[in-house]
């Protein structure tokens, strides 16, 4: 195999991973402190999607792009708080049956953006110098996955000061080691859970404003993303940041690679027979966190 | 919502429900045409796999959102059957030749004998059911990431057949039979044939798992459930119990594949992605999950109501069943079955 | 009436308000003494639901023309609508449904070759006939279906032949997963290696996919002279972005696609397609009075603004096709009823002169278009004429052919 085509899959994996990350920290982060997924969580990224698409609307042109990255965080956030609120908080006991419940959010959110926006789907175009591409050794970045990369590493940087200088970031790491002991010491837990997920709901509208400059907004874009996602929360150990960033990487860098052989559909096959492997090795994800309870 | 206590009537209905659902099965034949019953007895064939997610989901706790790659190993297995015994000597299924491909291949070649496709039928879920669940289960890997790796699963098994296109026939997957061990598909009389047929597969996976519920087996996969560990401290090994229920499932969902597609006539990646297996958990959510009447009504009417709604209202369709499925979680966790029983969670 | 009895089945069964629901279908559009009956099934919800319903809209808007001057042999027609969900197995359902229990004389519907496929045992079963209008694989030759959608003889061959005499001589083949680009790709093959020239790639995406980085990354180290898309839907939004963002547009890379109609580049915002070509029977923008006034009846009745594709406008002539044919006939007997359709000889449509051949597939031309700003297609191949469909091509399936 040529080695260009390698160098540009291994860019290409890392710009996979990027959205892979994106579409699943929010994931991680609830998933740590509360022990639920949100399987309304693929369309986070849809409404910011379409988020950016109406801020375009308004605001054309590249200041409109970057208008769209707040825009659709605070979006996407508060739809989180909507459903952590209305649903998620009253099943906090029940993991299986949240997941369950939040599919049922999803299908309804999904409906509705269909009944709103069509199902066809709206295109946001990039502004010009989104378009571009540079050829580096034979190998093409384009601007837009230079772009995204870039977001990632800068929500990813946001997102350990966050929870490393802040007083709420503190609590959210004691909540995610100990939930009943932080509980215990007085830490409002419920308002740390309302936080977190707001915060991932966000993340995830962000992730879906870098979708759109890669494919059309469609009432099922989250869905082509959140089952990867899934798989990289599974692997990445319980809300550990590092963890799910070492499985982003990990899983797009191998889809990519894959598909230098084989078909996207088979190497999306060979990308759970991955996971499944990997969990014989280590169940408890790329990173563990430590902690004393025996029903984690 | 736990203090709710159904009035006296319902909760003395309740033993009576089965005896009824019975009662009306055996009517069917004589009161429907030949095109409700055969719908009648496609969604009879779901309720044989809503009556395993019963077993591991209800009193295993284990959430499968990926039991359609069971339902379809089963749809296929038998379709391969038909395929190969409607050809003419020396041959290929049309889908092969518009593939391009010269021969059959090895692994389709067994499916020609009726024996291998039954067996086929019954084995292939179960052992892959089984290694899959043995695979995460004795890892201790289980709960909201087991559903989710349920989850990928199906879409990848789905991908995988699509993809496969010259040895399963891809996104149109397999239809046009003609005959099944010799009975033509087209007679009304094999219609009615495989309705009882359906009927007594049902009763009897019906009367086998009730056993099995009862059973110290089912009373340790209910305290599985419950507390993983304490079991584990009292000295049982949790994990076979889990892959054992797994299988079961396994092979109660090949069952009703392989009755479906007799029903229906076609198999297709459409009834085994992901959307699908979700839809699955919705039958049983919406009957009751620790009941196994209620997860054959739940089968049932959810279908019908599908067939009824989605073509007048096709739109309406899917709020509905979003909005259905969050009332029912959220608020009667014990679906129809509970209304009928009290409460018991 | 048979479909109620299910309904009170149930209700009378579990007493819920839930069943109340089932049986009130469609069963009340059945018809009156003086009416017909004719099954109209499409997706009207899932995936395919965007491309289907336009199907519907164009089969609806012919069948009201039809009973606003008279109807077909003095009766007026009911069109009786079902979803088929885009679930090749409920297409199955729906169409036993419309022949046993509503009695239709015959059907319109079908999209994917998978609803298509899963039909067909149960319009054999019935001995009724299907009208299917969407471009396919072909091998396939039923007597119970009309095919007026293009057979690869008169869709993918032309353009490659077109291409050809363009001078492209390197190709590169990408498609959705599914059988028909696979099928049609395979019959390329077979035809740009006789003709000594070479395929240098071939993708396959899952349905809805919208990551091509792979993909772009094989075409970049092919550099092939055209492209031939296969993909559908949504996904050539997502290659098309990203073949831009990877410095390949149309205009330096020309694609040639043979899904993307008026309709597709319209959603996708032609900016991103234009220049790009499509093979097609029909464009918007042929000539013709019968086809201005086809679209002039449709915008009126579905928005000025709707687009008009080669899929509507054959499900649009099969139903003026299945009109000529019973009152050729005489009757409503779908037997009688294709018999007299392939000796019907050639008649008038919107996208010109057409007519059904002895093996059921329509007899039809083939345009190559140019993907223009505004959204329509500039037609850039000559008029060729008219050809016969061949459901099974010679080259990559010898010693097949279609004899009903």
């Amino acid at each position: 195999m040529d080695f260009a085509l390698f160098l540009n899959q291994l860019f290409n994996g890392f710009s996979l991973a990027s959205l892979y990350l994106l579409a699943s920290l929010g994931l991680a982060l609830s998933f740590g402190i509360m022990r639920v997924i949100n399987m309304a969580h693929g369309e986070m990224l849809m409404l910011g999607g379409y988020l950016a698409w109406l801020t375009l609307l308004v605001v054309p042109g590249g200041a409109g792009i970057l208008l769209a990255v707040p825009v659709a965080f605070a979006g996407a956030a508060a739809m989180g708080g909507l459903i952590q609120t209305s649903l998620i908080r009253r099943l906090s006991s029940r993991p299986l049956d949240t997941l369950l419940a939040t599919w049922g959010v999803s299908l309804i959110l999904q409906q509705a953006a269909r009944d709103l926006f069509g199902a066809i789907g709206v295109e946001v175009r990039a502004p010009d110098w989104l378009m571009g591409s540079f050829t580096v050794a034979g190998v093409t970045l384009p601007s837009a996955r230079l772009f995204i990369i870039a977001v990632a590493v800068l929500v990813l940087g946001a997102l350990a000061l966050v929870l490393l200088k802040t007083r709420i970031g503190l609590l959210t790491r004691a909540v995610n080691q100990d939930r009943m002991m932080a509980s215990a010491v007085g830490i409002d837990v419920k308002r740390v859970d309302f936080t977190v997920f707001c915060l991932g709901s966000g993340i995830a509208g962000l992730a879906g404003v870098m979708l759109a400059l890669l494919g059309p907004v469609t009432p099922n874009v989250g869905q082509s993303y959140i089952i990867p996602a899934f798989l990289v929360v599974v692997m990445g150990g319980l809300g550990s940041i590092v963890g799910t960033t070492t499985a982003a990487i990990v899983l797009g860098v191998f889809s990519a690679l894959a598909q230098m052989f084989v078909d996207v559909s088979v190497a999306q096959m060979l990308l759970l027979v991955f996971v499944i492997l990997f969990i014989q090795i280590r169940p408890q994800g790329v990173v563990a966190v430590r902690t004393r309870q025996l029903d984690v | 919502m736990s203090k709710l206590v159904p009035p006296a009537p319902l909760r003395r209905a309740k033993p009576a429900l089965p005896w009824v659902l019975l009662a009306l099965g055996i009517a069917a034949p004589f009161y429907l045409g030949a095109y409700d019953l055969n719908l009648l007895a496609r969604f009879m064939a779901m309720a044989i796999l809503a009556m395993g997610l019963v077993l591991i989901w209800g009193h295993g706790g284990i959430l499968s959102l990926g039991q359609g790659v069971f339902f379809g190993l089963g749809g296929y297995a038998i379709a391969m059957h038909m395929k190969l015994a409607d050809l003419p000597a020396g041959e290929m299924p049309d889908f092969m030749v518009w593939s391009g491909r010269e021969a059959l291949p090895v692994w389709w070649e067994p499916f020609a004998s009726p024996a291998f496709a039954l067996a086929a039928i019954l084995i292939v879920p179960t052992l892959l059911g089984a290694l899959f669940a043995w695979a995460v289960f004795h890892r201790r890997v289980g709960g909201t990431y087991f559903a989710l790796i349920t989850q990928a699963l199906a879409l990848a098994f789905a991908t995988l057949i699509i993809s496969r296109q010259d040895v399963t026939g891809g996104f149109n997957g397999l239809t046009d039979f003609y005959s099944v061990f010799g009975f033509g598909l087209a007679s009304p009389g094999t219609g009615t044939g495989l309705y009882w047929l359906t009927l007594a597969v049902l009763c009897l996976a019906y009367l086998g798992l009730r056993w099995l519920l009862a059973s110290r087996f089912g009373m340790l996969l209910r305290a599985t459930r419950d507390g993983e560990n304490r079991v584990r401290f009292l000295g049982y090994a949790t994990t076979p119990f889990k892959t054992v229920a797994f299988a079961i499932a396994a092979l109660l969902a090949g069952i009703a594949g392989a009755l479906f597609t007799l029903h229906a006539g076609v198999v297709s990646p459409a009834l085994i992605g992901v959307v699908p297996s979700i839809e699955m958990v919705v039958w049983v959510a919406i009957g009751g999950r620790y009941s196994l009447a209620g997860a054959i009504v739940g089968a049932l009417l959810v279908n019908l109501a599908r067939d009824a709604v989605s073509s007048a209202f096709p739109e309406l369709w899917l709020y509905l069943m979003g909005a259905l499925f969050i009332v029912v979680v959220t608020l009667f966790p014990n679906g129809l079955a509970g209304l009928l029983k009290g409460n018991r969670a | 009436m048979i479909r109620t009895r299910l309904g009170t089945f149930a209700v009378s069964a579990f007493a819920l308000a839930l069943a109340s629901c089932s049986g009130s279908g469609t069963g009340s559009d059945k018809p009156a003494g003086d009416g017909v009956a004719v099954g109209v099934l499409h997706s009207l919800t899932g995936t395919m639901a965007i491309s289907e319903i336009t199907v519907k809209n164009a089969e609806m808007l012919a069948i009201e023309e039809i009973n606003a001057s008279g109807g077909v042999l003095g009766k007026s027609v009911t069109a009786v609508v079902e979803d088929g969900a885009s679930d090749p197995s409920t297409f199955a359902q729906k169409a036993a449904k419309l022949i046993e229990s509503d009695g239709v004389a015959t059907v319109f519907g079908g999209w994917t070759s998978a609803s298509r496929k899963a039909m067909l045992p149960v319009f054999e079963r019935t001995k009724n006939l299907l009208w299917y209008p969407v471009q396919f694989e072909g091998n396939e030759c039923s007597p119970n279906i009309m095919y007026s959608g293009a057979q690869p003889n008169q869709q993918a061959l032309p353009a490659l032949e077109w291409a050809m005499a363009q001078g492209h001589k390197t190709y590169f083949l990408v498609g959705s997963d599914y059988v028909y680009p696979r099928t049609a790709n395979l019959i390329l093959k077979k035809h740009i290696e006789k003709a000594g020239m070479k395929v240098l790639g071939e993708s396959y995406v899952p349905l809805g996919g919208t990551d091509f980085s792979g993909v772009i990354a094989k075409i970049q180290q092919a550099r092939p002279a055209i492209i031939i898309n296969t993909l559908n839907g949504d996904s050539n939004v997502a290659f098309f972005k990203q073949m831009q963002a990877a410095g390949l547009s149309p205009k330096t890379l020309p694609v040639m696609s043979f899904s993307i109609g008026e309709q597709e580049a319209k959603a996708m915002g032609t900016a991103l397609v234009e220049g790009s070509y499509a093979a097609w029977n029909y464009f918007q923008s042929l000539p013709g009075d019968a086809n201005a006034k086809f679209v002039a009846a449709y915008q009126k009745k579905f928005g000025a603004d709707a687009a008009i594709t080669d899929p509507m406008v054959h499900a649009y002539l099969d139903v003026y096709a299945w009109k000529a044919a019973a009152e050729k006939a005489g009757s409503f007997d779908p037997d009688a009823v294709r018999k007299a359709a392939v000796s019907l000889g050639s008649f008038a449509t919107p996208m010109g002169a057409v007519s059904f051949a002895p093996n059921q597939s329509l007899v039809q031309k083939a345009f190559i278009g140019k993907l223009k700003p505004d959204g329509q297609f500039e037609i850039v191949s000559q008029p060729g004429a008219d050809i016969q469909p061949e459901p099974y091509d010679a080259l990559a399936f010898p010693g097949k052919s279609c004899k009903l």
